[in-house]
């Protein structure tokens, strides 16, 4: 169980977060490690907040349930620190990390106290600039690597050109957008 | 070897699908097993299998697809869900009664209403009573395993019955987890291809099916399909001896779980095993004789292994997730407390219905069900027998 690390997104639903946590799940497979992602379905409408979840281990977990507890949350649209309660069970030996052109020390205290780490990332300015759109599962998923290191960096990078490969094999031409989204992303993460 | 793959529950299910290829796919898409005919239908467009997709315009229709291309002697399969199902419900008396052994992938999900997409059992549990066999799974590669001895059980000749492999909707249907696939060939050896004796297409000997049964025949009718359901017991336990020498996974009508000197257990179906499983190592770490048992046959129902399995447990909470509304529990705890009944020491028995709309059930719940029992084995008081877990400020909780 103390292998165990359990992941929780915060998203609205056309953002991709869900995606975001099943590539994690690949990248994750991809290393040798135990893995669940999955979506937690409520009304299924664009911009509705969605929840999505990782477990990741070196033996099969069998829980079931969704996360209530979580090693680290990653909130992928800012709006969404108004209206949930994104560290909700969130343990202090972890992280939060936003989607924000703000700086951590700006949104802690948006946080009902939170005392662990908190981290932003630009998800906008980096999928703007790296893929001319804003997709900012891609970032956010290199953002969380990084922060939790729950996968190897490097292995990731490496394993993620195969996954987009795979993903978008009818549009090559979005998988060096991505690669270079995810490398910004890696080192423009902001810890506070 | 086996190939180490990560899929969800459905794409468990379709790839199971495509490895043994079918002749008929009957296709309507309904929430959670959507996926399934989707993902199948790609694997038609690719010509990776020579399958016969037909996309029909109602659940009604996809069983009676089914049910047509199985009299003509094809093997045939769909996919459904909660209103899907519920659909059908007239047309799966009629692919058991005249002994088709389609296979019917199950993401299970509440039934309306009030309109909800999320899991429970009710949809497969409301049809308990139509004459398939029905398997249940706690995870991916159980949905996956359970698949592909579905057939090799509905089809042998001493039962030809068909066959629901049912999973949770969302939970397993939509998660991601590892999982070990079995190689093409050996699902193909292992499933082996349809020859029922009699069939109405590509056979000198002429039949007719779906006639109108008098009263003279139909009685008896009605005793062979009870006696293919028992003799269902025996080929379900053969299949998993053959399933165990090719996988090495072991599979029964339930497994037991830390049961061997358990004072109280855990009776239940579904996802939420896994969950119970990681309540029971807890407990069991703390010292307490907690056990589970994970009911994966509820029809034909095991009630003297069950019973057998119960027999030295003091007290037990039976765990439904869908609600029959008969008053006094749900129809596991109905089929489980009849079947103990005959024990020399029954033990004390409760019901506790949960998780319905996809009502989420972690750890601290199934906790709350074993610290229940504790209780009951403690001061020797029983207490309600039927209980709701998880919903809020309707009464006190019992559980």
């Amino acid at each position: 169980m103390s292998t165990m690390t359990e992941i929780r997104w915060h998203g609205r639903g056309g953002q991709g977060a869900k995606t975001a946590c099943l590539l994690l799940a690949d990248a994750a497979f991809a290393s040798g490690k135990y893995v669940q992602g999955f979506p937690e379905y409520g009304p299924e409408r664009m911009r509705a907040p969605i929840t999505a979840y990782n477990r990741i281990s070196d033996t099969r977990c069998t829980i079931h349930s969704n996360i209530y507890h979580p090693d680290y949350v990653v909130v992928v649209d800012e709006t969404l620190l108004k209206s949930v309660d994104v560290t909700a069970g969130l343990k202090e030996t972890g992280a939060i990390i936003i989607n924000s052109e703000r700086s951590p020390e700006e949104l802690r205290p948006m946080l009902g106290g939170y005392a662990g780490r908190v981290c932003t990332i630009d998800a906008r300015k980096i999928s703007e600039e790296a893929l001319g759109r804003y997709f900012p599962n891609t970032p956010m998923l290199a953002a969380v690597v990084k922060v939790s290191g729950v996968v190897d960096p490097e292995r990731f990078v490496q394993d993620m050109r195969a996954s987009f490969q795979h993903k978008f094999a009818t549009k090559p031409q979005v998988i060096e957008g991505n690669m270079k989204a995810l490398q910004m992303a890696m080192q423009q993460v902001r810890e506070g | 070897m086996a190939i180490r793959e990560r899929l969800s529950g459905n794409e468990a299910v379709a790839f199971a699908m495509k490895q043994i290829n079918p002749d008929v796919f009957a296709a309507f898409p309904i929430t959670p097993s959507t996926e399934i005919p989707q993902y199948f239908a790609q694997y038609a467009a690719d010509g990776k299998v020579d399958t016969e997709f037909v996309t029909v315009e109602s659940e009604h229709s996809s069983m009676s697809t089914c049910i047509g291309a199985e009299a003509a002697g094809a093997r045939a399969i769909t996919a459904t869900s909660s209103c899907g199902l519920a659909y059908m419900y007239e047309v799966l008396y009629v692919a058991a009664s005249m002994r088709l052994p389609i296979v019917m992938a199950v993401a299970n999900r509440a039934l309306t209403g009030p309109i909800n997409i999320n899991n429970d059992h009710s949809d497969s549990m409301g049809a308990r009573d139509a004459g398939w066999i029905q398997l249940y799974a706690e995870n991916n590669q159980e949905v996956y395993d359970n698949y592909l001895q579905a057939m090799p059980i509905g089809e042998d000749p001493e039962v030809r019955l068909p066959v629901m492999v049912c999973q949770d909707g969302f939970i397993t249907s939509h998660a991601v987890e590892n999982i070990e696939l079995v190689e093409d060939e050996l699902v193909r050896d292992f499933v082996g291809e349809y020859n029922p004796e009699a069939a109405l297409v590509g056979r000198e000997q002429p039949l007719a099916v779906g006639p109108y049964d008098t009263c003279p025949y139909y009685m008896e009718h009605k005793v062979q399909q009870a006696e293919a359901m028992k003799n269902a017991k025996k080929r379900i336990l053969e299949v998993a001896a053959a399933f165990e020498k090719m996988t090495g996974r072991k599979y029964s009508f339930f497994e037991e779980y830390r049961m061997e000197d358990a004072e109280v257990a855990i009776v239940l179906i579904g996802s939420t095993a896994g969950t119970a499983r990681a309540e029971v190592d807890a407990l069991r770490a703390e010292g307490k004789k907690v056990g589970m048992i994970k009911v994966r046959v509820f029809r034909p129902f095991p009630a003297e292994e069950l019973a057998a399995a119960l027999s030295h447990v003091k007290a037990v909470a039976v765990m439904d997730k869908s609600e029959c509304f008969a008053a006094d529990g749900g129809p596991l705890f109905h089929e489980v407390r009849s079947a103990c009944y005959d024990l020399e020491n029954r033990p004390m028995m409760i019901d506790v219905v949960y998780g319905l709309g996809g009502r989420d059930c972690a750890t601290e719940d199934i906790e709350r069900v074993y610290n229940r029992l504790m209780k009951m084995v403690e001061t020797g008081d029983r207490g309600p027998v039927y209980n709701h877990m998880g919903q809020r400020d309707l009464r006190e909780p019992t559980v």
